[in-house]
């Protein structure tokens, strides 16, 4: 036990107040407004809005999939724009906006003790430049031709040729427009996040103090800060190949015995820099989704979490290693075998700082109090699910299984699970965990338990035969699957089923937006504190935490995120802005 | 893509050094208190808008060493032809170093408290920017009337892409020097223009380098010299 409070008793907070900015009207106060806590509401419905088309739009997928031939409207052409604005929209408009911009935006100035981000203003214009972006990405819907069918990888030369819906419209240079807008907007939101849990720290608040939460969404932003600019570039130069035919990507091609006019372009530049973005990308979602897992876990389950720093350690040792492997997308692109090897090697290098995680949260539960609430089966359902697709990604970061694996509805079946369901778990996790904290009341339980068991299990009944179908040779990205020899009849039957479920599922989610909404008025009074957390957004003064988040003074920074349980004291819990020393805490073994 | 991967090296060293500093083997599970032995750990003691600037920059750096990674990646596709560079842009580079010695002046005028140096550095500073703007259209120009299309070699997409980007962010750089400019003549707080200043000093700097980067690139020196490291490599 180490009780660093200096002899001399405790020196006055010396923390610089900042210049808030005080809002004057409700125009200034709820929609053009500085405070992180408003943009990040607004970050996240407008990513809900957004999801909720993607949801729909996998659902006609699904509807094709599992019943083919039966609905008319379902073209081709039709098909591919759904898988297209499915993909893109959940990945980068959902998942990326809901973690950084929401998440980011309410807890890293709570947690981290700060009154507001460290640049309000240009906070603010990032949110509005995120919705300019989803504008256009909505309006590619209404323009002349449709949205782009070029799958969300958005491959050259197809995804600007007459062949692919929106090639030779208007749907690839909304894409690309929006994108560039996006990235535009997330760089102003990134440059907050990081320079806030830089600076805006609190007196106490040692970076090795930090809640996991913090330290993902701050790892996950300087990913992100780092890799959109190679999404940025390869949009930039495939916007100038459409628009004004320059050769960056575009080879010499004909089309409909037309030869076109580019010449010499590598197709496989732009399979670079993407992925170069790609694949940082996958855990710029997962880091923001572990490391809340890990206060969650430890919150609920009473405990302090196992293995604090080999957690930043692998936090931070992952985000390095994803910049290294983003080649392993491209196997089948055709590649020195060497570099195959290299790639490979660094892929399943990976598994360790992530193996890592997944013991300490386990560990972490070991000997716990665990309260089943509706935050912990999440984080439970998380960590099944996320190992699953975990080990489904160790098949296929090897070079020969990947190779006649990469094409099939297994490579769906494996992103879905490690990227798509284990966020978004987290995500609905972190909501019924935050809400009592952003509006004063709790969620209701009986729809949150319906919604949790639905969901868990509905996913694993979408996303686990997938697998099989996968293994059997079934393709992606084929709109129509009927006449194909490796289609059973089981197989159909299995489809059908995937399809029905997928309904399911996503009635389920209608009765989350219901809850979220009928709470607001109806839930029951959570009060400042419900879950008896240790970190400092439970320590707010008012619940809604009011603009300025701490009242007069900004609290100090006492203990880590994590004492739960500590012997001797009065209660299982100690936030951290409560001085003095109770016996010796638990160490890891 | 060796080109972004070396910056990127270079962002991991400096990242892992400050993280180096953040005392990441502690155990806080075992202290309590307010950790005043390390009230250095809790931020640091430069302004916060240049560490956030400082952070953009190497944003804005990761994108011009893409730009770079790309080039190079194309360039060894067999119809690249290089395009001979105008003279203008000796004259353009000038314009712009003497932009940033402007702007250098101005900032150590800042700190010395200076108002009418530092009112002198920025308008020259603001002028010779514009000047440089002025000059990279006028070598557009000129290569657009000797036949040099954007379209009609990589080469040449490459050339306006890149200089069109950097162009733009000097144009995004002129709105916050404008900004600190109105401020100086309007009466700023006298720590507050002297922090406007530096930023600009610190931008147009970083620009001024990255400029004469690509000048390297796009005139063939850096390929030479990449052979050049390739062949000590090998």
């Amino acid at each position: 036990m180490v009780d660093i409070t200096p002899a001399d008793g405790i020196p006055p907070a010396e923390v610089a107040e900042v210049e808030l900015y005080h809002p004057h009207s409700w125009w200034t106060k709820y929609v053009f407004s500085q405070d992180a806590k408003v943009i990040a509401i607004q970050y996240s419905a407008t990513a809900t809005g957004i999801g909720l088309v993607a949801l729909v739009l996998s659902w006609l997928m699904r509807l094709q999939l599992g019943f083919p031939g039966t609905f008319d409207f379902i073209t081709p052409e039709a098909y591919y724009q759904f898988i297209t604005m499915h993909g893109m929209i959940m990945v980068i408009y959902l998942l990326t906006a809901l973690f950084l911009g929401g998440f980011g935006n309410y807890l890293i100035p709570l947690m981290v003790g700060a009154r507001d981000m460290v640049f309000p203003y240009v906070n603010m214009l990032s949110y509005w430049i995120y919705l300019l972006a989803v504008l256009v990405l909505v309006s590619s819907f209404f323009a002349p031709g449709g949205p782009t069918g070029a799958g969300w990888t958005l491959y050259p030369p197809q995804a600007i040729m007459s062949g692919t819906p929106g090639g030779q419209d208007w749907g690839i240079i909304l894409m690309l427009s929006s994108l560039i807008l996006f990235i535009i907007g997330f760089t102003m939101g990134g440059l907050n996040y990081v320079v806030t849990v830089l600076q805006g720290r609190t007196r106490g608040m040692t970076m090795m103090r930090l809640p996991l939460t913090v330290w993902g969404i701050f790892t996950a932003t300087v990913m992100a800060l780092l890799a959109f600019p190679a999404l940025f570039v390869a949009s930039v130069m495939m916007l100038l190949d459409r628009v004004l035919g320059t050769s960056f990507f575009m080879p010499a091609i004909s089309e409909m015995g037309e030869q076109l006019q580019h010449n010499g372009g590598s197709p496989i530049l732009f399979q670079h820099l993407f992925w170069f973005f790609g694949h940082p990308e996958v855990y710029i979602v997962a880091l923001p989704a572990f490391g809340i897992v890990s206060d969650l876990i430890s919150t609920h389950a009473r405990k302090n979490i196992f293995g604090y720093r080999m957690m930043v350690w692998a936090i931070v040792g992952i985000g390095a290693l994803s910049f290294v492997v983003w080649a392993h997308h491209m196997y089948v692109s055709g590649m020195h075998p060497y570099f195959g090897f290299f790639f490979a090697t660094t892929t399943l290098i990976i598994a360790i700082p992530t193996a890592i995680k997944v013991y300490n949260w386990v560990l972490t539960l070991w000997r716990g109090d665990i309260h089943l609430t509706i935050p912990m089966l999440f984080a439970l359902a998380f960590i099944v699910t996320f190992v699953n697709g975990g080990l489904t990604g160790l098949f296929l970061g090897n070079v020969v299984v990947d190779v006649p694996l990469s094409d099939t509805m297994f490579v769906v079946a494996h992103f879905h699970m490690v990227m798509g369901v284990a966020p978004i778990l987290v995500v609905f996790g972190a909501i019924y965990h935050w809400y009592p904290k952003v509006t004063g009341r709790m969620l209701n339980e009986a729809l949150g338990r319906f919604h949790f068991w639905v969901t868990f299990l509905g996913a694993y009944l979408i996303f686990f035969p997938m697998h099989y179908l996968g293994l059997m040779g079934v393709p992606r990205r084929y709109a129509e699957l009927t006449d194909m020899t490796i289609m059973t009849e089981s197989a159909h039957h299995l489809n059908s089923f995937i399809s029905i479920m997928a309904f399911i599922v996503g009635f389920a989610q209608m009765v989350f937006l219901f809850n979220l909404i009928w709470s607001i008025r109806h839930g029951r009074e959570a009060g400042g504190n419900p879950w008896r957390a240790t970190t400092l957004e439970w320590q707010t003064p008012q619940t809604p935490p009011a603009h300025g988040n701490f009242g007069k003074d900004l609290p100090i920074v006492y203990r880590w995120a994590y004492d739960y349980s500590v012997p001797g004291a009065k209660e299982d819990f100690i936030p951290q802005n409560i001085p003095g020393s109770f016996g010796p805490s638990k160490e890891p073994a | 893509m060796s080109v972004i991967l070396v910056f990127l090296l270079a962002i991991a060293g400096f990242v892992g050094w400050w993280l180096s500093h953040q005392r990441l083997t502690a155990k806080p599970w075992l202290e309590q208190g307010l950790a005043g032995d390390f009230v250095a750990l809790d931020r640091s003691a430069l302004p916060t808008a240049k560490i956030g600037l400082g952070v953009f920059l190497a944003v804005v750096g990761c994108l011009f060493a893409l730009f770079t990674s790309a080039y190079f990646m194309r360039m060894a596709v067999s119809d690249w032809q290089p395009l001979p560079l105008p003279r203008l842009l000796w004259f353009n580079t000038g314009v712009l170093v003497l932009s940033s010695i402007a702007l250098q002046c101005a900032s150590v005028a800042a700190r010395r408290g200076q108002l009418d140096t530092v009112r002198l550095g920025l308008a020259t500073a603001g002028l010779t920017a514009l000047a440089f703007l002025v000059g990279q259209l006028m070598a557009w120009r000129q290569l657009t009337e000797d036949g040099y299309l954007l379209s009609s070699n990589p080469a040449n997409s490459f050339f306006y892409l890149i200089t069109g980007m950097h162009g733009l962010h000097i144009v995004g750089g002129l709105v916050g020097l404008g900004r600190t400019t109105a401020g100086a003549w309007n009466g700023a707080r006298p720590e507050r223009l002297r922090l406007g200043v530096e930023l600009c000093a610190m931008y147009w700097h970083f620009l001024l380098f990255v400029w004469l980067a690509i000048f390297a690139l796009l005139a063939g020196w850096a390929a030479t010299f990449i052979d050049i490291c390739r062949q000590l490599l090998t």
